[in-house]
């Protein structure tokens, strides 16, 4: 009944997911950003009246175009694949998380593709004020389809406003705002757009830094990097300060994702924030996986109990207790925590047992406890563990959460320092006489996309084996295909794809080369 | 004051939506139909730039219904995106593919540089638009001949052949269906034309076209309703939740919910007359009606395979695990908190109608094609 799937159907589910997710986030980060910079041009050009705003407006819309539509290409599967590839989960949660997509759809996706077509077509049918509401609208629905698309994902994260129902075998919603608020999807949305602006401000910057370089359209791209400068200064910042907040919820939330992405094994006071460091394989184990050291580190010490707790006192666990258990901190192992979800899960079968021997009032037992606090709190909430073999499998991928949570990290910073050079350089009007940073301004534009890539990598390898945390592995929720299925999907997928990535580059490159028209 | 709502109201009420949803996506599918002539229609590229530009003004608001119907399925009836999109694998993944490649074409098959020409794009566009409405045809009459698949007591889905979904090409009453929504929105997409293209060659090039594509799409549909109505259906009961077969279901269904009959042939009606009125009189208004019978006839097609005691996502392989509105929705507490959203919607119609009144106030051009900026 809730027997796991077969590994390989499991691995090729995960690998057409993360390979859709993956090429989706290349293109959705510049729409989130780029909608914002077309519409303040847009207002720039209503308000002059220039014609000069107008030809930037317009190139960048452009490119905006040739983007847009590869992110929805990608985005529809993603949706989709839900369903076709996750089946089980689509159940077991549907109630819940079906909710903010049907809403992205309602609010967010049909505001968007209306005024994107007023956006493109509308410069000689509808007013100048309509059209700049309209572009203003395209950006506000991008971004709302991005807030109910990470209030989904926070749900898998921290699984809140809900309730199991044994009659149904699912999880359902009993509090809409909570599932709206979640801790988790707030960080996570603040956090997310705004890595959105910093990688179009990013963009725009690295195409106008191209243009100085050439020589060409000179008085336009000092123009564009001024608003790619302070968009990209403010955007970088609020990408620091929501990162921050987001680790913060994490180490309450999901400690051993936090403890990963740390490498941090032993738990303690006073424990050090790693700045950067190299692991390699110890001789220790955990159960059947190895357990890594630092090889070579950078920290601060006392700083990640600072961070987590506000003290240097503040315990903060490692992945040994949080696998083995510390009763002197009150955490249970992963060993017991098993034990409970096998409860939670036998109770469940017992009930359907019921059910089908007409044993309605052992079944009506069985359904209260399932909606008693103390029940959900000390059994439902491990359901998932039931389905682990061994402890240890609830540890994540240290290394992969590990370095990419440092890359994005230093990338972050790496980011806030080249926007501020950016506009002093500008300010001081030798922007263009400092051709080093024009060029490390243009070779930077795909740092944000590896940035954001990573930490899509770290939230979602962090969060293994969970597709919903604690309550459900990916081994239980994956659909009973054959594995040759997903296999060949994946690689008609990959394939397409990446052609669709390269002909959007060469597009892409091609309208920058022929600039602005007049 | 609390206003009590039922379970049974809501689920109704999201029905509702769905099939609401189902028929306008249906209607819009007429960008697909236009697309699907793509190669036949034109005989120059300026009349295929002039195509492809009518169609790729709208080509968003047929994704964006697509993805909302599959949201609100999701949220409203999960138990059936779970079914039928886990065990219909190859279907559903072969319309994702058709609406992948589309996405795409529209924006990158008139750009410089496009690595592999605007041909290629051309063709992106044709297979979408005869792939795409014939096979969410196929899978949509699977709503009414059955599907195979068998529920575990957690309700995870088993599909029982390995062809996972493709089978139901094997049907002809699938194929029926397939092909009438094929040849309707083909249908829809030349009046379409008709209505919002001024050149006189390409016009009546789509009126001589009109014609074949109406009929063929007559002959499919009526041979797809009758055998309907004198087929067995699957009739739901409820107090016991077994699923029997029932002679003559879907005519029961009719006549028994006189209102849904009214809609339905007040659809087809309109499908006619908007047809007849641009064959035989030589108007151009012609897709409002056949448009606003299209939204009314599908509607009614699907109250007719969720309502009445009807399972809407029948097994053939194994009745009782057969989809019906109160077993595969979601909670009262989650369709009510949608019904609050769905509120938004006549507000979203009222700025979809207003932007597109907007932006098509005047007929498209070959001159146009020569001086917008922004061109597919």
């Amino acid at each position: 009944m809730f027997g796991n799937a077969d590994l390989t159907l499991v691995d090729w589910s995960r690998a057409q997911f993360a390979l859709t997710a993956i090429y989706h986030w290349l293109f959705v980060p510049l729409t989130l950003g780029l909608s914002f910079i077309v519409a303040i041009m847009e207002t720039i050009y209503v308000k002059t009246g220039s014609d000069e705003w107008k030809r930037l407006t317009r190139f960048w819309m452009t490119l905006f175009g040739i983007n847009f539509a590869i992110g929805v290409a990608t985005g529809i599967i993603l949706e989709f694949e839900f369903g076709t590839n996750w089946s089980n989960y689509s159940w077991f949660v549907g109630d819940i998380f079906g909710a903010p997509l049907a809403v992205e759809g309602i609010l967010a996706f049909f505001l968007e593709s209306t005024f994107v077509a007023v956006m493109f077509f509308g410069w000689n049918k509808v007013s100048k004020k309509f059209h700049l509401v309209s572009t203003w609208l395209v950006a506000v629905g991008a971004n709302l389809s991005a807030l109910w698309i990470l209030v989904a994902n926070a749900w898998m994260q921290n699984p809140v406003g809900m309730i199991f129902n044994p009659e149904t075998a699912r999880n359902e919603m009993v509090s809409f705002w909570a599932v709206l608020f979640n801790e988790v999807a707030v960080s996570k949305f603040l956090h997310t757009i705004s890595s959105g602006f910093l990688l179009a401000s990013m963009f725009v910057l690295g195409i106008s830094a191209w243009y100085l370089l050439q020589k060409r359209e000179s008085f336009l791209a000092k123009r564009t990097i001024l608003i790619a400068g302070i968009f990209g200064l403010l955007s970088s910042l609020l990408v620091a300060y929501t990162g921050d907040n987001s680790a913060r919820t994490l180490a309450k939330i999901q400690p051993v994702k936090f403890a990963a992405f740390e490498a941090l094994y032993q738990g303690k006071q006073k424990a050090d924030l790693v700045a950067f460091g190299v692991l390699r394989k110890s001789e220790k184990k955990i159960g059947e996986k190895d357990v890594n050291e630092f090889a070579f580190k950078i920290s601060i010490p006392g700083f990640l109990s600072v961070m987590t707790g506000g003290d240097q006192n503040t315990f903060v666990p490692g992945i040994f207790d949080l696998v083995n258990g510390n009763t002197s901190q009150g955490i249970i192992s992963v060993a017991e925590k098993i034990q409970r979800g096998k409860t939670a899960r036998d109770l469940l079968t017992e009930y359907k047992t019921a059910k089908q021997n007409n044993d309605l009032p052992k079944a009506g037992g069985i359904a209260g406890m399932f909606r008693d606090k103390k029940f959900i709190n000390d059994y439902f909430r491990y359901f998932g563990y039931a389905s682990l073999g061994n402890p240890e499998d609830a540890i994540p991928n240290v290394k992969a959460s590990f370095y990419s949570f440092h890359l994005m990290v230093m990338l972050g910073f790496y980011f806030i320092l080249v926007f501020a050079i950016a506009l002093y350089l500008l300010y001081r009007n030798t922007l263009h006489k400092n051709r080093w940073f024009l060029w490390v301004a243009l070779c930077s534009i795909l740092l944000p996309y590896v940035a954001g890539e990573l930490g899509w990598v770290l939230a979602e390898i962090g969060r293994q084996p969970w597709i919903i945390q604690d309550l459900m592995p990916v081994s239980t929720a994956v659909s009973q295909i054959s594995s040759g299925s997903v296999i060949t999907t994946f690689i008609l997928f990959a394939v397409l794809f990446t052609l669709m990535l390269i002909v959007e580059i060469s597009i892409m490159i091609k309208q920058i080369k022929l600039g602005p028209k007049h | 004051m609390t206003i009590m709502i039922s379970h049974i109201f809501l689920q109704q009420y999201w029905w509702i939506i769905i099939a609401l949803l189902a028929s306008l996506l249906v209607f819009l599918m007429f960008v697909q139909g236009g697309q699907s002539m793509i190669f036949s229609l034109p005989v120059n590229n300026m009349q295929k730039t002039i195509i492809v530009n009518a169609m790729g003004r709208k080509w968003e608001f047929t994704f964006t219904t697509l993805v909302t119907f599959g949201g609100a399925f999701f949220a409203s009836f999960p138990l059936f995106y779970s079914a039928s999109f886990g065990g219909a694998y190859w279907v559903w993944i072969a319309i994702l593919f058709s609406f992948i490649i589309q996405a795409i074409a529209y924006e990158y098959r008139s750009k410089p540089a496009n690595v592999l020409g605007q041909r290629t794009f051309e063709v992106f566009l044709f297979m979408n638009g005869s792939l795409g409405p014939f096979l969410i045809g196929v899978a949509v009459a699977t709503f009414f001949t059955g599907a195979q698949f068998i529920l575990n007591e957690m309700n995870q889905v088993k599909w029982a052949t390995p062809w996972r979904g493709l089978e139901a090409l094997l049907s002809g009453r699938n194929l029926a269906l397939g092909l009438a929504v094929l040849f309707l929105a083909r249908t829809n997409g030349l009046l379409y034309l008709i209505n919002s293209i001024d050149d006189k060659e390409l016009v009546e090039r789509s009126r001589n076209k009109l014609f074949m594509n109406a009929i063929a799409f007559l002959v499919f549909f009526l041979f797809f309703v009758v055998t309907l109505l004198v087929s067995e259906g699957f009739a739901y009961e409820q107090e016991t939740g077994s699923v029997t077969m029932e002679k003559y279901k879907y005519l029961h269904n009719l006549l028994q919910m006189p209102l849904v009959l009214i809609i339905f042939l007040a659809g087809v009606a309109g499908v006619l007359y908007g047809i007849g009125v641009t064959i035989f009189k030589g108007g151009r208004t012609g897709i409002w009606y056949t448009g606003f019978g299209t939204v009314l006839a599908v509607f009614a097609l699907f109250l007719l395979a969720g309502f009445n005691g009807t399972a809407f996502y029948p097994s053939a392989f194994d009745l009782n695990s057969s989809l019906t509105i109160d077993k595969a929705s979601s909670s009262l507490f989650t369709l009510k908190t949608m019904m609050y959203v769905s509120f938004i919607v006549p507000f979203v119609i009222a700025y979809i109608w207003y932007a597109w009144k907007s932006i098509n106030n005047k007929r498209i051009t070959e001159e146009e094609m020569k001086t917008e900026g922004h061109v597919y």
